[in-house]
């Protein structure tokens, strides 16, 4: 309980003090406290305003030690009556706080972090685990990041109507690179990975929760809970990841699947004269969830749907995975042709792979084992290039 | 409010020469839109004017003088504004204006108040 209410205390601290350092540490303080004292006094009648009463005298308590140093009393005096918080303006709080995190004015990592320790709770050695970065550089990060908004006064609040279409990209964009970081990882053992993608999908909810009328919003959480539905089946029983055409369906999650193609139709119908890029990729992504089989995958409608996201936006990665529906809807001479004609991925492991995989099907297998070997060097993560190996050698 | 340097980083500019009146204008433009933020500013002569002074050995040292920039880039200090705003994103909005930013880059960074 405590660590749900944590976010929203933070967020509250965080419109009260505009310093998230000084936010973090006043509401450390209380979740102490309430370690300590609800198991003796019990659980008080609104846990969150009792959290954020206490924040709020030890954020005081802070500013008073340092006012004393550089004489800013007033500064203290502003926090001095800790009222109660409509339920509303605690709700924008967190909103305003995910997109202080998200703020384009932050480099990518640095948003990813502190949306991780902020907004996830994590622990600075966690989000170092989580993204893979020493916990002293990430330390030194979220340093960084903080200083930048509390000194450079990036602002605490939800844009204007007419930037929310910019800035909701970058929250977006956050949202979608945690849940990533947790779900390509795909060793089934890693229970923090785990934690990441729900940690994302929380966040998704939550932004669709806010701003229940944005496609984006309603884009990213289908598409988070569409790959998402899929996860029991994606790793075998000794860890292997299991391509989608070899997956058990049986054992794909179809509750969430059908709340992600629910939020799919609903985005699709709002936005059916701008397509939005999370839209369209939750609903290829539905395509596949709702195929009985791998056969019966509509590879028409996947092609159809890959066409639409080149029209938005033409990514070299895009282009490749809708190379790999033409394979399957065409045949892979046709696939491989496409795979081919992209420039600028000759650093990229899966198009190495996927140039494997085509010319394996073509019975080119001394191709395929140059091309295996080149996805390998580019950093093939070591199961999935394991899993190829042995698909080339026939097993 | 907080105060907010916007350098401006472009290709090397002399100002003084008049074939750059018209982008100067442009400058005087934005000048003219920004009239109620703006705390100061300069143009500077170009990186050949530039002289770079280093202390070697701490304070009280050798004092060593070069000829040039302090940072050899291909984009140069070309002058700088005072801007006084309310908040990071008003600053990137204002600083989108200079026409440095099409050209070039603009740095914004906040002046530090050491209040009295």
């Amino acid at each position: 309980m405590v660590r749900d209410e944590r976010a929203r205390v933070l967020a509250t601290m965080v419109r009260v003090t505009g310093d998230v350092d000084l936010a973090e540490d006043a509401v450390q303080d209380a979740v102490v406290r309430a370690l300590e004292r609800w198991p003796v006094d019990g659980v008080p009648a609104s846990p969150r305003g009792w959290l954020v009463v206490t924040a709020k005298r030890r954020a005081v308590d802070l500013i008073r030690r340092e006012a004393r140093r550089s004489g800013k009393e007033a500064a203290a005096m502003m926090l001095a009556d800790p009222g109660g918080e409509p339920p509303e303006v605690v709700r924008d709080d967190l909103l305003r706080l995910i997109f202080t995190c998200c703020h384009p004015a932050l480099s990518e990592p640095a948003q990813v972090a502190l949306a991780l320790r902020t907004l996830g709770g994590f622990s600075t050695a966690e989000v170092g685990r989580a993204l893979l970065v020493p916990e002293a550089t990430m330390a030194k990060r979220l340093t960084r990041a903080k200083q930048k908004i509390a000194q450079a006064r990036i602002p605490y609040r939800v844009p204007a109507a007419e930037q929310l279409p910019g800035r909701l990209r970058a929250v977006a964009a956050t949202i979608y690179l945690i849940f990533n970081e947790g779900y390509a990882a795909g060793s089934g053992a890693d229970v923090l990975r785990t934690g990441l993608t729900a940690e994302a999908i929380r966040l998704a909810r939550l932004l669709v929760a806010l701003m229940p009328d944005e496609a984006t919003a309603g884009g990213l959480l289908a598409l988070l809970l569409l790959h998402d539905a899929r996860r029991p089946a994606r790793v075998d029983a000794v860890g292997l990841p299991v391509l989608l055409a070899d997956q058990d369906r049986s054992r794909w999650d179809a509750g969430t699947i059908r709340e992600g193609v629910e939020l799919v139709g609903t985005a699709l119908r709002r936005t059916a004269d701008r397509p939005d890029p999370y839209v369209v990729q939750a609903a290829i992504a539905a395509c596949h969830d709702l195929a009985p089989s791998y056969r019966a995958t509509p590879w028409d409608a996947v092609v159809s749907w890959y066409d639409v996201l080149l029209s938005i936006s033409d990514q070299p990665v895009a282009r490749l995975n809708r190379a790999a529906a033409v394979a399957e809807r065409d045949g892979p001479a046709a696939g491989l042709a496409l795979v081919d004609a992209i420039d600028g991925l000759a650093g990229y492991p899966w198009w190495h792979a996927s140039r494997a995989e085509l010319l394996h099907r073509l019975d080119r297998g001394a191709e395929a084992a140059t091309a295996h070997q080149r996805a390998v060097a580019c950093g093939l993560p070591a199961p999935q290039a394991e899993r190829l190996r042995q698909r080339l050698a026939g097993a | 409010m907080p105060l907010y340097a916007a350098m401006t980083y472009t290709a090397d500019v002399d100002w003084t020469r008049p074939e750059y009146a018209a982008e100067m204008a442009e400058y005087n433009e934005f000048g003219q839109a920004a009239q109620a933020v703006l705390r100061g500013g300069k143009a500077l002569y170009p990186t050949a004017t530039a002289t770079t002074v280093r202390v070697n050995g701490g304070k009280g040292g050798d004092v060593v003088v070069s000829d040039g920039p302090y940072a050899e880039t291909k984009e140069a200090l070309t002058g700088f504004y005072l801007m006084e705003c309310a908040d990071l994103d008003e600053a990137v909005q204002l600083a989108a204006r200079i026409p440095a930013a099409w050209a070039g880059a603009v740095e914004v960074r906040p002046v530090i108040d050491f209040g009295n």
